[in-house]
Order: structure tokens, then C-alpha cells, then sequence
């Protein structure tokens, strides 16, 4: 616009002689340096608290320098020797001398975790034979072969051979329930450490069924807030935000007190005699657990959203439709529905994002059958396999970005109203 | 979980008032935490006027190596399961202790000779042996379980089962339950058969699991009446039913001992205060007092013979040791290389059992 200003106005100066678009343009840049400015500490704060550490995440995802750093010699080996190569003297020499240094440094235990993860007893193979590192001599293949016959195993030097470069995409394919096979090629995790691609689809499962819930119980509440007048509905408001306030730990601890098998709501069926004394309903510790505990934490999500887009709905439309002729279903159904969708959207995006990432909730009242794909990415964070937890935290990132785009075609993200 | 219990007792010297000292040690919380700041936070307080800052953790080989990997260490002294201490001890993550500082025995025994064969390390030093046991409510089973097999009858023992959310005992109980004589069951388990089949025992009581994570819970889970029988620290059992009055019995039927021993972690912030607790806290006495706050065996030959009475002047304690030779008649002792090298691959396998429906 400023340009436009410029070549119209090219005779107007101002009073001290500067062409008059000129000295515009020059008086709009300084205002937006100074808006910069002004946002510029937020986007700092972005940058270093949400940027920076999700690219460290992508990063370490990809990379464990374990094995790379502590075994030169055998990476030097690797190179030179492209895959397919015996597995001859000078690798074991090479072998030879990066567990003597791991000897000294302490460090065998770090290489044979990196291995292990893939071939299982590479561990104590690498301490142990370690541990007599010294005593190797040249010839080095019959020297090590005869302390620990196992190190004659084609898996296990693939595993080494990949290991030797920091930047792997073992870790992703972990991840999705596959592995390097001996031969360097890809193939499915045997069945019984098949557990990643299963949780994805159950955490992704159960918040979709968490959102629903939250909906169907949400919906009714956030109406009758909205309709009521405004003294009744500001006192029910806070029957709403009472639990949004209280901390996440009191109310699925207090979950546990209501449904456990000893607990308030099974004693109250005992004493009515539903049901039997060694009958009692499992309600926690399960799926149900997770399932009931995570819809009433999330559900003021819901709740606020949507009463924010129901209060200002005029009545009179609905009334005007009654007048028409619609039963009140339709009249619901294709009036009043329709202008809510925005506070569905919105709550419903809200309720399932928070709830593919739920951690503490699912770890307290989930047992085994209820734990989700974050109580996995915890348990490695936990142990130390940080590459592990951070390529199922880009997974699941990624798998959120994905179904944003995928709402963003479907609904739109302009039909988004949070309030 | 993990509460923060700070020892207030400092009795701070003069002498050191101007220099007050602290360090942090981390345990597993509980009875055992406290037998522990009992026995030997509060005397070495005493003596030296180092404050010992109480920390807790469902196991502390966790935090240990994951702040030694970030390079931001605050534990000065970590209480650790022996696999552990062998494994960070070879991953360097853990700071070598020289024996010959330990203490003598009052006899003037060198330490390397009175403590238990094998309970010192390159880098870690024992100081109770315990053990994974199974307890019942009494008044729920009065012909109580007298067996590990007993644990997986549903049938004659009705009930849901608590266990510890992770391979280690439980494999070895599943397979003591199916048969495999106590010394034979790391054979067995070194096979994937034996893996399978210790599996395959499990998934006959999975669904009335209900997994404990912290050694506080398993009691409090017997007491809510949640469960019927539970795996336990034997201590937590001693603590809950003579302390509090619990109606809960030990079954010692194949039991898994183990040890817990002290860890310095590399670049930890008070290393020679921390060397100094560590010294003063595995000497005889203190070891020997431990006992008297909870069911642990002192790791020394010369404490054991001090052992007496509970904190409440008339329960012997020896009956209620995991060594006492009543209580070894089917026992386990746990197989520290075994669970170095193979627990990280087991708990993926648990883990992956574990969330199969």
C-alpha cells in the first residue's frame, strides 16, 4: 500500500523535503520493527521452549552415539569394508582394541546396552569379554572366539555395523514393531515384543471414544448452562469448574477411592445386593479405568467451548422454525445443532489432543489393559533409551499433525470456536 | 509418589555450623526408607554435622542413570538392587569405592572378610539382604497358601493377586509355581522356552493382576482388601503386620533374596561426604540397628550377631530375617547377572505382555 501511496502522491513532499511515500514507508517499517519487538520476547520464549526441544527430540530420535563413540576401530573397519565382507582378522583386531580401551574407560557396558537392543545377551558379551581384554593377542579372531564363541554370530555384527554410524532409523522402526533383519533388510519384531503399533491404535481408539463420551455428557450440560438464566447458570458453572481446578492427581486418586473393588461404589451395589460379596465389578486397574477417569477429567474441555458458542444463539431462531412447522427434533436437529459446531470442533479437538498425550491418569488407574502409547514413551524416558521414547513421541506428534490436517480439510480449522 | 522427607534432626555441631554440610541420599521410600534414616541418617548426622536429605523413588537405579546421562546429578547416595549396581558399575555410571576405607568389624576383622561373600562390589557396598516374598490376609484365608504354587491357585484360593510391575521375581516365582526346583530356574529362564513358560504360569492368573510399582503399595493393597495375596518386600509385611497390627502372614516358600547396596553416582555433588556416609553407615553397629526398624539381614557377618528385638522391645527379629534357616527351606537366591544383562530385554517383553489384552 505504502508503494501505491508513493507512485500517486510522487509530487507531495513533506515539510522537509522528503518525497511524501518515502518518508511513509519509512514511518510504517518503524512501527512494524516496534510490534516485532514487542513480540519478539513470546517468540523467543517459543523458539527456545517448543521449537528448540521437539528438533532435539526429532534429533536424538535418530541418533545414539553409544556404540559410535566408544568403538572407533570398528567403525573405521566398517568403512573400509562395505557390507558382505567377511567378518575377518583385522575386524576382530579392530574389536580387540576398542574393548580394550572400553576396558579402561568403563565403557563396555554402554556399547553392549546399544547392541542389545537389538541382539539380545550383547550385553554381558560385551563386559565380559571386556573384562579380559588384556589378555588378547593376535591371532584376534581365535583369541576372542575362544573366550566367548558367541561373538561368531552374522546378527550380531550387522548390529554393529549400524550401530557404528550414530544416525539410524532403528529406533522409528522399534517403534512401529519392526527390526533389521541379519541381513541388513526389514522385517516384523518377533510376536512377542509386539506392542507399539498395537498401543497406537488403542490410544488413538480410546480418545476417540473419550471424545465421544465427552460429547454425549458434555453437550446436554453445556445447553442447560446456556439456557438457564444467567444466576442459576453461574452457580452451576461452577459445579463444572470446581473439578477443572482441582489437581489432575486428587480426582483420578479420588476415582480410585469410588471404583476400586473395596470401594465406595461396589460397596454401595453389595449393600443393595446387586450384586454378590465375591462378585464385585472391576471397574479400575482396566480399560474402564482409564476410560471413565480420563472422560471426566476432560470433560470441562468440552463443557466451556461449547457453552461459549451456545450462549449468544439467539432463541428466536429455534422459535422461528417451531413457527414453520419443524417439530422440535428438526427443529434441534437443523437449527440449533448447525450454529453449535464450532463448540463441538472445537471441544472435540481440544478433548482428543489432551488425551492421545494423557500420561498420569492411565498410569495410576489403567493397570495393564488400560496404558497408552504415552506410558510407554514414559517407561523409556525412565530407562534411559532416550532415542526409543523420542522417535514414539515424533510418532505420535506426527500421527496428531496428520489428523490436524485431516480436520482441517474435513471441518475446517475457521469453523473453530473455543470461546 | 515420590515424597520428600527431610530429616529435621541436624543436630548441627559448632564446630561445623558455619560450614553445614548436606548430601542426599535416595531409597525406596516407605518402612525401609525410614528404618534407614533411624539407623544411619540421624547418627551420622550426629557425628559429623552433614545434614542427609531423604529422597525417594520407586527404584532409585532409574533417576541415578538417567541424571548421570543428562550430566545434572543431585543424588550423593543411591540405595540400588544388586543387577543394577553390576550394570552401572559397568556402564561407568557409578563411582568406584575403595574397600579397604569400610570399617572393620569391632574384632578387628577387615571388612573385606565380614561382609557376605560377594557383597561388595567395584563400586557399590551392601548393606541389607531382603527378599520377595508372598503374603495373604490372614483373615480372609484361615487355611492360608503355604506354597508359591498356592499364589497361582485360583481355584482353591480365590482372589486377585498383586505383583510388582516388572520381570524380575515374578519370572522366578511363576517357574518355582510350575515346578522348577529353586536351583534349577536360572537354567530354565536362560532358555527362551523357560521365558515362555514363565510367561505362559503368569497369563494363568493376568487377568486378577493387579500390579504394584512402589514397595509402600503392597501392603496398603492388602489392607484395602484390593487383593487377596500379594508379592511383597518382606520388610513392608514385617512393618505392616507387627508394627501396625496387620493380620497379614509371610509365606518364605520361594522366596527371591536379594541385596541393596550403596551407589555413588558419577559426579555426584558432595562425593566425599558422601564417601564418609556411605563408610559410616556400613559399619557394624549401624547395620546391626538397621534391624531393629525393619525385617532387612544386615549385610556383615559381625552385625548379625546383634541383632535383637524390634523398635517395640519384644518382637525377636530373627524369625522374621529372610536368612533364618526355617524361612530357607525352598529359597531363591536372585541371580544378579542373569537380571544385569537380560532385564532391559525382559521388560520390553514384559512390557509388551503386559499391555496385550
Amino acid at each position: 500500500m505504502a508503494e501505491a501511496i508513493a507512485q500517486a502522491g510522487g509530487g507531495l513532499r513533506t515539510a522537509d523535503g522528503r518525497p511524501l511515500g518515502e518518508a511513509l514507508a519509512q514511518a510504517q517499517s518503524r512501527a512494524r520493527r516496534r510490534a516485532f519487538l514487542l513480540v519478539a520476547p513470546l517468540l523467543l520464549f517459543v523458539l527456545f521452549s517448543f521449537v528448540v526441544p521437539i528438533g532435539q527430540l526429532l534429533v536424538s530420535a535418530f541418533s545414539d552415539d553409544d556404540f559410535a563413540r566408544n568403538a572407533p576401530a570398528l567403525g573405521a573397519w566398517f568403512e573400509a569394508n562395505p557390507r558382505g565382507t567377511p567378518i575377518d582378522e583385522g575386524a576382530y583386531a579392530a574389536l580387540a582394541a576398542d574393548l580394550k580401551a572400553a576396558k579402561e574407560n568403563r565403557t563396555a557396558g554402554q556399547m553392549g546396552e546399544r547392541i542389545n537392543y537389538e541382539v539380545s545377551g550383547a550385553r554381558s558379551l560385551f563386559t565380559s569379554t571386556a573384562r579380559n581384554a588384556d589378555k588378547f593377542e593376535p591371532p584376534y579372531r581365535e583369541s576372542i572366539l575362544a573366550a566367548r564363541a558367541e561373538w561368531d554370530n552374522p546378527r550380531l555384527w550387522e548390529s554393529m555395523r549400524q550401530a557404528s554410524s550414530s544416525v539410524t532409523p532403528n529406533f522409528f522402526l522399534a517403534a512401529v514393531d519392526l527390526r533389521r533383519s541379519e541381513t541388513g533388510g526389514i522385517e516384523r519384531a518377533p510376536e512377542e515384543v509386539r506392542v507399539y503399533q498395537m498401543l497406537f491404535v488403542r490410544t488413538f481408539a480410546l480418545s476417540a471414544l473419550i471424545t465421544v463420551l465427552c460429547l454425549v455428557l458434555g453437550y446436554p450440560i453445556a445447553h442447560l448452562l446456556a439456557t438457564l438464566p444467567l444466576r442459576y447458570s453461574n452457580l452451576l458453572m461452577i459445579f463444572v469448574l470446581l473439578p477443572f481446578w482441582t489437581s489432575l492427581l486428587v480426582r483420578t486418586t479420588s476415582w480410585i477411592v469410588l471404583l476400586q473393588s473395596e470401594g465406595v461404589l461396589n460397596d454401595m451395589l453389595v449393600g443393595l445386593g446387586v450384586i454378590g460379596d465375591d462378585g464385585r465389578i472391576r471397574m479400575i486397574y482396566n480399560q474402564t479405568g482409564t476410560i471413565v477417569a480420563m472422560t471426566h477429567i476432560l470433560l470441562p474441555f468440552m463443557v466451556l467451548p461449547l457453552y461459549s458458542v451456545m450462549r449468544p444463539i439467539p432463541p428466536s431462531y429455534v422459535r422461528a422454525a417451531r413457527s414453520l412447522g419443524a417439530t422440535s427434533w428438526t427443529a434441534f436437529r437443523r437449527i440449533y445443532v448447525p450454529q453449535t459446531m464450532p463448540g463441538v470442533a472445537a471441544g472435540g479437538l481440544l478433548v482428543f489432543i489432551l488425551a492421545v498425550g494423557y500420561y498420569i491418569t492411565p498410569a495410576l488407574v489403567g493397570g495393564a489393559t488400560g496404558q497408552l502409547i504415552s506410558n510407554l514413551i514414559a517407561f523409556h524416558f525412565e530407562n534411559s533409551n532416550w532415542s526409543m521414547a523420542a522417535a514414539l513421541a515424533s510418532l505420535l506428534l506426527v500421527a496428531v499433525l496428520i489428523l490436524y490436517w485431516l480436520y482441517d480439510r474435513l471441518i475446517g480449522i475457521d469453523n473453530l470456536k473455543l470461546g | 509418589m515420590k515424597k520428600l522427607l527431610v530429616t529435621t534432626t541436624a543436630l548441627v555441631g559448632f564446630a561445623f555450623g558455619a560450614q553445614a554440610q548436606q548430601i542426599t541420599v535416595m531409597s525406596w521410600g516407605g518402612a525401609y526408607a525410614e528404618s534407614q534414616i533411624e539407623a544411619y541418617h540421624k547418627p551420622f548426622t550426629a557425628q559429623t554435622g552433614i545434614t542427609v536429605v531423604s529422597v525417594d523413588a520407586d527404584n532409585p537405579a532409574v533417576p541415578v542413570e538417567a541424571q548421570v546421562k543428562a550430566g545434572n546429578v543431585s543424588i550423593d547416595v543411591a540405595d540400588v538392587e544388586y543387577p543394577d549396581a553390576v550394570r552401572l558399575c559397568d556402564e561407568g555410571m557409578i563411582e568406584p569405592i575403595d574397600h579397604s576405607i569400610l570399617p572393620p568389624a569391632p574384632d578387628g576383622t577387615p571388612a573385606t572378610e565380614d561382609f557376605l561373600p560377594g557383597t561388595l562390589l567395584d563400586c557399590a557396598v551392601a548393606t541389607i539382604t531382603f527378599s520377595t516374598i508372598f503374603a495373604y490376609d490372614a483373615s480372609k484365608f484361615p487355611e492360608g497358601p503355604t506354597a508359591i504354587a498356592d499364589f497361582f491357585d485360583l481355584q482353591k484360593f480365590p482372589g486377585k493377586r498383586g505383583m510388582g510391575k516388572r520381570p524380575r521375581a515374578n519370572l522366578e516365582m511363576a517357574l518355582m509355581a510350575d515346578g522348577v526346583p529353586a536351583a534349577e530356574v536360572y537354567d530354565v529362564l536362560s532358555t527362551p522356552e523357560g521365558v515362555d513358560r514363565a510367561f505362559a504360569k503368569l497369563d494363568t492368573i493376568k487377568s486378577d493382576i493387579i500390579w504394584w510399582e512402589a514397595g509402600a503399595q503392597p501392603p496398603q493393597l492388602l489392607a484395602d482388601g484390593e487383593v487377596a495375596m500379594t508379592t511383597a518386600y518382606n520388610g513392608r509385611i514385617f512393618n505392616a503386620a507387627i508394627a501396625e497390627n496387620k493380620p497379614f502372614t509371610v509365606v518364605w516358600d520361594g522366596q527371591i533374596q536379594e541385596y541393596d547396596l550403596w551407589v555413588i553416582p558419577k559426579g555426584a555433588p558432595n562425593m566425599e561426604a558422601a564417601m564418609e556416609f556411605v563408610k559410616f553407615s556400613t559399619g557394624t553397629q549401624p547395620l546391626a540397628d538397621q534391624a531393629k526398624y525393619i525385617a532387612y539381614g544386615p549385610a556383615r557377618s559381625s552385625s548379625s550377631a546383634l541383632i535383637g528385638v524390634f523398635k517395640d522391645g519384644k518382637t525377636e527379629m530373627l524369625p522374621h530375617m529372610p536368612t533364618n534357616p526355617d524361612n530357607m527351606k525352598n529359597a531363591l537366591s536372585s541371580n544378579f547377572e542373569f537380571w544385569a544383562d537380560r532385564n532391559k530385554e525382559l521388560e520390553e517383553r514384559f512390557n509388551a505382555w503386559l499391555a496385550a489384552n
